[in-house]
């Protein structure tokens, strides 16, 4: 697994205090993981920070599963 | 009750007679107080009255980039924001006929525009903490509306608009978001009504006078509080009876 999708799944744990085991690529924060869209703001503005990149708003509402969050990043970190 | 001892507080419009009052009783509740306003000299001297825990944090509100260094310096200072109170606000009174676009837009930033900013910044912390406060002072006025303040009635009824969504959007995380609403209140601004005139204004007000700053700050103290954890969206009227809204 890449370092920025460990970084990815530590935010979300340290952020909605789930069990790492539960951070899978296919997990929804909503879904599976308890979030809500508050929720989901604030990991979007958590993964903006550690990784010095910009989310714009309509790329953020497309952000739903760990997965989608990871890759993401790892676009824009590429370009 | 109503005790903030370890409790850092941001307060902007330090300088003036409301927002002085409101840190003092802040502060004599025993929250650390960042004390912000555009006049330095008088946030020093405020601070000086008040010894430990007061802390100056100069800013000018019309600057879009103030409201998030102002935050940052805050809590450089006081410690990690537990208390906002968006006090500043200036007014800029004419009839609307002769009211300029700049005139208009200048109340709207400074009284508006920058309470949004603020709270924006402050909140990112108090969302990750699960608790804050955020306190708007508005007017009267926000809600009666007052010939020759369509600038200022509109950023005060503007606040009680933001003041009702964003309670909504961070009531889950503990944090909430109140107003306290002033009627006529003792300040420089009134000191130069004439005795016949403050009379005739008294005669409106069932209490019979006019209020004190004290009167303002013992509403935000008490939203300030933990014992005020179960109001969020409200706005406190603090008028002599008034106008009963």
């Amino acid at each position: 697994m890449s370092d920025i999708a460990e970084r990815v799944k530590k935010i979300v744990v340290d952020h909605l205090g789930v069990e790492e085991s539960k951070v899978t690529a296919e997990a929804s924060f909503i879904d599976d993981l308890g979030a809500d869209s508050l929720d989901t703001v604030e990991l979007v503005m958590a993964f903006e920070e550690a990784f010095s990149v910009e989310i714009p708003e309509d790329a953020a509402e497309k952000i739903s599963t760990v997965k989608d969050a990871i890759e993401y990043i790892e676009k824009q970190k590429a370009a | 009750m109503f005790q903030l001892d370890g409790k850092a507080a941001l307060v902007t419009g330090a300088s003036g007679g409301i927002g002085a009052a409101i840190a003092r009783t802040l502060h004599g509740l025993g929250a650390s107080v960042a004390l912000s306003g555009t006049r330095r000299e008088a946030l020093e001297t405020l601070a000086a009255e008040l010894g430990s825990r007061a802390h100056v944090c100069p800013a000018d509100l019309k600057d879009p980039a103030a409201p998030d260094a102002l935050v940052a310096a805050a809590e450089a200072a006081a410690g990690p924001l537990h208390i906002l109170v968006n006090n500043a606000g200036f007014t800029r009174d004419m009839l609307a006929l002769r009211m300029k676009d700049e005139d208009w837009q200048a109340v709207l930033d400074v009284d508006l525009t920058a309470p949004f900013r603020l709270s924006r910044a402050a909140l990112k912390g108090m969302l990750r903490r699960r608790a804050g406060r955020i306190i708007a002072i508005g007017s009267i006025v926000g809600a009666t509306g007052n010939p020759g303040q369509a600038n200022y009635a509109a950023a005060k009824a503007g606040l009680t608009g933001m003041t009702k969504a964003l309670a909504q959007e961070v009531g889950s995380r503990g944090v909430t978001v109140n107003m306290v609403a002033p009627g006529f209140i003792e300040t420089p601004m009134t000191d130069a009504l004439s005795d016949a005139q403050k009379a005739k204004l008294s005669e409106a007000i069932p209490l019979g006078r006019m209020g004190k700053p004290e009167d303002v700050a013992a509403a935000v103290a008490y939203l300030a509080s933990d014992e005020a954890g179960w109001v969020t969206g409200a706005t406190l009227h603090v008028n002599g009876g008034m106008a009963m809204l």
